[in-house]
């Protein structure tokens, strides 16, 4: 469990370093979750009265993006692009070996808190497809077999 | 030994990083000076990881590379099993007119340099001594068009703006390439970052700006980095600035990050995202050329319209209207995916028909299956079925044929694609990523995937409300999500019946 004394004071920091950034809310978060991995409850309020909004508008912005959790994710996450030209290449089928083989649907992670799961619509890889983001590296051309050896590597 | 080795995210994918650190392992075994340049990628994707050799006669090409074809590299290079021979000569290079991305695979992108060596800045050089009207005036007559997908001038944008009153004005690039299919931004983000900021300068000396964002999704790590970066050294050799080159008004710029929303490639959104809040879309009127970013005149262009930018200004707007079709001015990038034999980049003029495109450049299919459909222009791109292959390559051609170019991204599927299955995923997609604000899209999809579900069902009573649906959210929606994904529902309809009514006889 996180500190709150701690998130107080990181939270405060990350702040400070955004003062007087045009639009900056996005950043925040962004910040605010490479340093917790997600981000806490207990920023919201301190961010709302830092920007001068209410927490309600702060929790709407995080909630709007795919990109901010609520939750700390498994200790490590995957993503499979779910999108056409992943598609025609495979990546329903690829997909589906991925959750069997976790034992996890979307968004899930597994009972050991190893992988979390999840879909991404296009990495931009759309000529060596199906493609995967493990851990922030990129993987191409996945096939059943590759994605076997994938989820082997992560410990 | 100077060897160029592309840091592009495909390239990644396929294992330059490995094959980057066995060239240096090696190296080293063998006492050899090696420099590794990490390049933008030449656009063959089917030939990642592509490593050049810098030879007395030219960059010679090796790929796909693999680890095991390392060592031979070392050696003698006619005779290394991945040879192709001297890049420039390769047919798919030979065959392109690279406007935009000319420089892309060959500089190295991080150095300002190299980057004036082949040509840039020189565009941004004359446009220091133009005036703003006859900025503005070059665009318009270079003929380009948004492309995002929108296909609107840009030089009646830049106008807009550059007329428009403010105590501020900013340029907004949008570089966030979420669909399917299209890869142009992110690899001339990530092969020649100064192009952009050329074009991004240029833009604000024309329009009055003095700030620029660009906002590059989040699933592009690489583009981010590789931008941030840029933009620094651009800073430090006083590109940007306080005073343009040295010489000219301010204009400075920041990389933004999205955070995994597509609707957020509206622009609109894009701006709402920009200031902080829900990438909701926002109603037009007002246009963002006149109460954008902050409510103040906001130029939004998509990369490669800004990119191209630079060559317009470096070899005048003649230069760059003489190539293309019709209304459809200068090259295009296309970006061929998906199940196709030879998937990447290439750059050429407007024109060319569907079925040269996907056949000849793109060699057919992956899986060595019949072709079966392209959807051309992204997730909210109509699907075309072979006997419209002799479309040619234009925003007006493809309009008459009830499909658009989009970001000019292609699909190729074979014949085992399962056609109502993609339509329901255009809904679905279009239920997971709507902003919420409008209900044709909002609800419009979630009862479109409930519909098509009811088709595979082989209930044909649904067929009338799915089409009824799908004008409803055509004409109904504020922006392209829900306004366009009829476009690959109704064309797989059209196109593909045989698809719906097998499931139908299945059912019964």
């Amino acid at each position: 469990m996180l500190d709150s004394v701690e998130v107080t004071s990181r939270v405060g920091e990350i702040l400070t370093a955004h003062k007087g950034m045009e639009g900056s809310l996005l950043p925040i978060l962004h910040a605010i979750q490479a340093e917790f991995g997600h981000v806490p409850q207990a920023a919201l309020p301190i961010i709302a009265q830092d920007l001068n909004l209410s927490k309600a508008e702060v929790h709407g912005v995080m909630s709007f993006y795919h990109d901010f959790r609520e939750n700390p994710a498994g200790k490590h996450v995957l993503k499979l692009c779910r999108a056409e030209a992943c598609k025609s290449m495979g990546a329903d089928r690829v997909a589906a070996h991925a959750q069997k083989a976790l034992g996890i649907e979307w968004h899930e992670t597994t009972t050991d808190g190893r992988v979390t799961l999840e879909p991404v619509f296009c990495l931009g890889l759309c000529a060596c497809a199906p493609s995967a983001l493990v851990d922030g590296k990129l993987v191409g051309r996945v096939d059943e077999a590759k994605l076997d050896s994938i989820i082997g590597g992560l410990k | 030994m100077k060897i160029y080795l592309p840091l592009d995210s495909a390239a990644v994918a396929l294992g330059a990083d490995e094959i980057a650190h066995a060239l240096h392992a090696h190296a080293k075994a063998k006492g050899v000076d090696l420099t590794i340049i990490r390049n933008g990628s030449r656009g063959m994707v089917w030939l990642e990881p592509l490593a050049e050799v810098e030879t007395p006669t030219g960059r010679m090409a090796f790929g796909p590379m693999a680890l095991a074809d390392v060592p031979a590299l070392f050696g003698d290079l006619a005779a290394h099993p991945k040879a192709l021979g001297l890049t420039d000569d390769l047919p798919w290079m030979k065959a392109q007119t690279r406007l935009t991305f000319a420089r892309v695979g060959v500089i190295d992108p991080l150095s300002l340099a190299d980057y004036r060596a082949h040509g840039g800045l020189k565009g941004l050089e004359r446009a220091l001594g133009m005036a703003q009207a006859d900025m503005v005036a070059e665009v318009t007559n270079s003929g380009l068009r948004g492309r995002g997908g929108a296909g609107f001038p840009t030089g009646i944008k830049w106008k807009t703006v550059s007329e428009a009153k403010a105590d501020r004005k900013y340029i907004v690039c949008n570089a966030d390439e979420g669909d399917s299919a299209t890869f142009a931004d992110r690899m001339l983000m990530e092969g020649d970052p100064f192009t952009l900021i050329e074009g991004m300068a240029i833009a604000g000396l024309a329009c009055g700006a003095t700030k620029g964002f660009v906002y590059i999704r989040s699933e592009y790590p690489v583009a981010i980095e590789v931008m941030q970066k840029a933009v620094e050294i651009a800073r430090a050799e006083g590109v940007l600035g306080a005073k343009v080159m040295g010489k000219g008004p301010a204009f400075d710029m920041e990389i933004r990050v999205g955070a995994g929303a597509y609707v957020c490639g509206e622009e609109t959104s894009l701006l709402n995202s920009l200031e902080g809040k829900r990438g909701v879309v926002r109603a037009k009127p007002p246009l963002p050329a006149l109460q954008g970013f902050m409510g103040k005149p906001t130029v939004v262009n998509n990369v490669i319209s800004l990119a191209s930018v630079p060559v317009i200004f470096e070899k005048g707007a003649a230069h760059y209207k003489d190539f293309g079709l019709g209304r459809s001015r200068g090259t295009i990038p296309l970006q061929i995916a998906g199940n196709v034999k030879y998937g990447g980049l290439y750059e050429i003029a407007f024109g060319l028909t569907l079925g040269e495109i996907v056949d000849k450049i793109g060699g057919g299919t992956a899986s060595g299956r019949p072709v079966k459909a392209v959807q051309v222009g992204g997730p909210l791109g109509a699907y075309f079925p072979r006997a419209l292959f002799d479309t040619p390559f234009g925003y007006e051609e493809f309009a008459g044929k009830d499909g658009l170019i989009g970001h000019a991204g292609l699909t190729v599927f074979d014949d085992t694609a399962d056609m109502l299955g993609m339509a329901r995923f255009a809904m679905e997609f279009c239920a997971i990523e709507s902003c919420g604000k409008c209900t044709p899209c909002r609800i419009g999809a979630v009862r479109g995937v409930e519909t098509l579900d009811r088709l595979g069902r082989g209930d044909a009573s649904a067929l009338p409300i799915l089409t009824d649906l799908c004008n409803t959210m055509k004409a109904g929606s504020l922006c392209a999500l829900g306004g366009f994904t009829p476009y690959p529902v109704m064309s797989a309809l059209t196109h593909f019946p045989d698809d719906f009514s097998t499931q139908k006889e299945a059912a019964e």
